[in-house]
């Protein structure tokens, strides 16, 4: 149980996917221009990385490890990704509209988002059992949801202010998401190693 | 190397399988709903029946907050068009929400119009052709006798008349 909290704590705060292993960095910037929209957009990348980290472990243990056919793994993890992001599209869509709709392209994008892919494949390498996988997957899903809380309420909060004309836009985004980096380094001293 | 296309192809296959049965089991898509009565409806825009236009009508009948039998223009041929694709008893039209009096198309009585352009401002799908202090006249094509313009007009020159061939 102790070890399952380890991992929460450790891919949310210390390994934070985003900030401390730069994987997903383009939906962090694409659809963080509101809070709304970001808390839809983490739920949303939370649900697949969970069903995502479960499914490909599956897939990698009792399929692809037994009939060695490891370098298939890309392949098979990137089919339940997208699986699993088609399943959220349509949930979505069915349930919340207006969501579906603020969303837009940057639902089907976490199909391409690295940090769903990463979580897969560091599973295979890491993970000892099913539940380890499952911790792993919500740990890094939630830590993703955080990240992009913080930044869009950063970002709602920078709208307001006067940037220097050569930052606008992009530059202070992305300089905002340095700094993050830089606090979330913090974290690292409650690793054991 | 069967092996390999043999696990690949199952896997395709059983998400594939597993996707579809999901979408038949998830509850109706709502957009696609509205959408589907949305082409049922005569698209006046003339917001008779409490909506803003017909998309927005569309989207209260989808959501059960709108009886069906509230579109004038439409008549009873809506209704039971929309009765059908929701498997609801066709009813009357609702009389609060005006009556039927067929497709019409209105007409601007060009020796008393004044070209004030009030009518110009309130037609949903831009019809009236005009400028300040010319006469105004109708595209009868584009025109959907949605009524919108009579009570705007202060020289009560707007008409609305049967749609020739729908006499």
């Amino acid at each position: 149980m102790s070890e399952l909290v380890l991992i929460l704590i450790g891919t949310v705060l210390v390994n934070n996917f985003v900030l401390a292993k730069f994987l997903g960095l383009c939906p962090l910037l694409g659809a963080s221009q509101r809070i709304e929209t970001a808390l839809g957009m983490s739920l949303a990348t939370c649900f697949v990385l969970t069903l995502a980290a479960v499914f490909s472990y599956l897939i990698d243990t009792y399929l692809l490890q037994p009939l060695e056919l490891g370098y298939l793994r890309i392949l098979s993890f990137i089919l339940v990704i997208a699986a699993a992001v088609q399943f959220s599209e349509f949930m979505l869509r069915r349930t919340q509209p207006v969501l579906h709709q603020a969303l837009g392209v940057y639902l089907p994008l976490i199909t391409t988002n690295c940090a769903v892919l990463g979580v897969a494949l560091l599973n295979s390498r890491q993970s000892d059992n099913l539940v380890q996988a499952l911790a792993y997957g919500l740990g890094a899903g939630l830590g993703f949801g955080l990240v992009m809380l913080l930044f869009a309420g950063l970002r709602e909060r920078l709208e307001q202010a006067d940037v220097p004309a050569p930052f606008q836009g992009a530059a202070i985004a992305l300089a905002t998401a340095g700094l993050m980096s830089m606090a979330f380094l913090g974290f690292a001293g409650l690793s054991r190693g | 190397m069967i092996a390999a296309v043999l696990v690949v192809g199952s896997l395709t296959a059983i998400i594939g399988v597993a996707l579809s049965l999901a979408a038949a089991r998830l509850p109706a898509d709502r957009d696609t709903l509205t959408r589907r009565i949305d082409a049922l409806l005569p698209q006046t825009q003339c917001g008779q029946c409490g909506y803003a236009g017909c998309r927005p009508y569309a989207e209260a009948i989808a959501n059960g907050d709108a009886a069906i039998n509230q579109c004038a223009p439409g008549g009873d041929l809506t209704i039971r068009a929309v009765a059908e694709l929701l498997g609801q008893t066709p009813r009357p039209l609702n009389p609060v929400y005006g009556e039927h009096r067929g497709p019409l198309v209105a007409t601007i009585d060009e020796a008393a119009c004044i070209g004030c352009l009030r009518c110009l401002e309130v037609c949903p799908v831009d019809a009236i052709l005009g400028a300040p202090r010319h006469l105004h006249t109708v595209l009868n094509d584009l025109c959907t006798g949605c009524e919108l313009c009579i009570a705007p007009c202060p020289v009560d020159c707007i008409s609305l008349e049967t749609r020739a061939g729908h006499a």
